[in-house]
């Protein structure tokens, strides 16, 4: 009935690039029940995919604990750090993983209703992401009283963003939903207490819901048997910039980076920006270290630059794009990445001092300590890592070779 | 704005607030199909949503300022969105852009003089694979060079 079966899939990959037919998950979950989704969730050790790492079994169980008659399951599918793409290949190629795996987080914790929050850059899926959702109504799998003697209802609807990057962390993301500005709450308390419409609510990454199917087929300690001691399981990570094959690809926690550029076929590599834009940015020296929530952690985004590149240059990139995405509640991260970004201009313009620098460096630390959420606490990583990395090149004798050219 | 146009755009809405609700968790909904409709969601909008919803205009009008992508002020049939971001930055983005500028007669943020294609930079499209992308309106498109990305404007009515 489901027509993704009959897709082709070319990707492969240990965990979620592998077989899967649509529903095996939800089959399986109700087999286990309740309790024991939560104990193969917990010995999987699965953490949040977006990047900031919270366990799920651990969210899920402060949510199913909960009394409150009414409770959500939230997708966040507003996937919009700079050089992350993973969660457009599953909702395109392997929105049952996604959907089930949202089945499957409602009938865990009591939820009726499930939200996709879809960042509005991503229109051109809703069509296909509403149809595939018809479909499973079609076949009962979403809707009333869905599974015999369950005695369990639920449906999903998708919600459109509207071109806010910001709106990715979690409470900006309920803001937006509740139909105000996407400005984050303080936490705590979290959402799993007080999310959509005050009600518990969990919200996950696509990544992460889209894991959970496949842990409970073939269970928490497989899941262990990839990746590391602390980062469990595989992860699929963004690759783009300068490199042969740039794309997705599903690789165990604890791949180095220098394993990753081999398998893109990246050559002269210069730097390796971990995380995206507000993640940190390493230089050939650190090429050993390795992916994972206790080394380099990353919600995915790899991006390559070559020896050619122009490192003040692609910072200047990351710190526009943090002005722009800002939401300006708190002062910390609106005021401070705008002093940040004149700091990259006069560096520029060679109209700096060494100590104007270490102050801004100072600002960036005070951000880090003192904004309200995720984005202000860690732009200031790639202003700070790319002129702690490369001075020679922003600062030193390479600069001034370039400048007698 | 003719009396006319208010009275059918008040009716939009209306229908719009009918079938989401009046639920505040509502609003940026139908601003998104006023948006999707119109390009922009002019004053006497904002005022009719927030009539009907029952809420301050200024409240509406906060929403409408905070989201890249609702407009308060008149926009083309085609909203462009070239990405701006490093990945598609490094691919050529910049080559794109001067020629799609060039073709147009506009610079970035501008709007042609027949309101068909109005250019604006975005962040991050998810595309870093594929770039340079960007979208016209909801569609997206990749892998672009200056020929092409003149190419799918020139065809776009």
């Amino acid at each position: 009935m489901i027509k993704t079966e009959t897709l082709s899939k070319k990707r492969s990959g240990p965990v979620l690039f592998s077989e899967y037919k649509q529903g095996e998950g939800v089959k399986k979950a109700l087999e286990l029940g309740r309790e024991n989704i939560l104990f193969e969730l917990k010995s999987s050790g699965l953490k949040g995919r977006g990047g900031a790492g919270f366990p799920t079994a651990t969210k899920w169980m402060l949510t199913a604990a909960s009394n409150s008659d009414k409770k959500f399951i939230v997708c966040n599918a507003d996937e919009g750090e700079p050089g992350t793409f993973k969660d457009r290949v599953l909702l395109l190629e392997y929105p049952e993983l996604v959907f089930d795996g949202m089945i499957i987080a409602g009938y865990t914790i009591g939820a009726k209703n499930g939200i996709l929050y879809l960042r509005g850059e991503y229109e051109y899926m809703l069509k296909s992401l509403e149809d595939y959702l018809e479909l499973l109504r079609m076949d009962n799998l979403l809707g009333e009283n869905i599974f015999a003697g369950k005695d369990f209802t639920f449906d999903i609807t998708i919600r459109l963003g509207s071109g806010a990057y910001v709106c990715g962390e979690e409470t900006a993301l309920i803001e937006s939903l509740e139909g105000y500005r996407g400005e984050p709450r303080n936490r705590p308390p979290y959402p799993v207490n007080t999310g959509f419409l005050g009600h518990p609510t969990v919200v996950n990454n696509v990544e992460t819901l889209a894991s959970v199917p496949h842990i409970l087929i073939k269970g928490g300690d497989w899941f262990r048997t990839h990746g590391t001691d602390k980062s469990t399981g595989s992860k699929l990570f963004s690759i783009s910039g300068d490199c042969k094959k740039p794309g997705v690809y599903e690789l165990p926690w604890g791949t180095s980076i220098n394993e990753l550029l081999n398998l893109v076929e990246a050559k002269n590599t210069k730097a390796v920006q971990v995380g995206g834009a507000s993640g940190i940015c390493l230089p050939k020296s650190q090429f050993n270290r390795v992916l994972g929530y206790e080394d380099a952690a990353t919600g995915g985004s790899i991006m390559i630059f070559n020896e050619s590149r122009n490192m003040l240059k692609i910072l200047k990139n990351f710190m526009e794009f943090f002005v722009e995405e800002s939401c300006g509640q708190c002062t910390p991260c609106r005021i401070g990445n705008i002093k940040l970004l004149e700091g990259v201009e006069r560096i520029e313009k060679d109209d700096f001092t060494f100590s104007y620098i270490n102050n801004l460096k100072e600002l960036g630390r005070t951000m880090q300590a003192a904004s309200k959420c995720g984005l202000g606490q860690s732009s200031p990583n790639s202003f700070i890592s790319i002129l702690d990395n490369f001075k020679d090149e922003i600062f030193g004798a390479k600069r001034k070779g370039e400048k007698n050219v | 704005m003719l009396v006319l146009e208010k009275n059918a755009l008040s009716e939009e809405i209306e229908n719009l607030v009918g079938e989401f609700g009046k639920d505040r968790s509502a609003l940026l909904q139908i601003l998104q199909a006023i948006q999707g409709k119109h390009k922009y969601i002019s004053d006497f909008a904002q005022q009719e949503v927030a009539r009907m919803m029952d809420i301050h205009p200024v409240e509406v009008n906060s929403i409408v300022s905070f989201y890249a992508f609702l407009y308060s002020e008149p926009k083309g049939r085609y909203i462009v969105r070239l990405c701006q971001t490093i990945s598609c930055d490094m691919s050529g983005k910049e080559e794109v852009a001067e020629a799609v500028q060039r073709e147009l007669g506009i610079s970035f943020g501008q709007t042609t003089k027949d309101k068909r294609i109005t250019l604006e930079f975005t962040n991050c499209l998810g595309m870093c694979d594929q770039g340079p992308a960007m979208l016209v309106n909801e569609k997206v498109y990749t892998k672009l060079d200056p020929e092409t990305a003149v190419n799918i404007l020139s065809e776009i009515k």
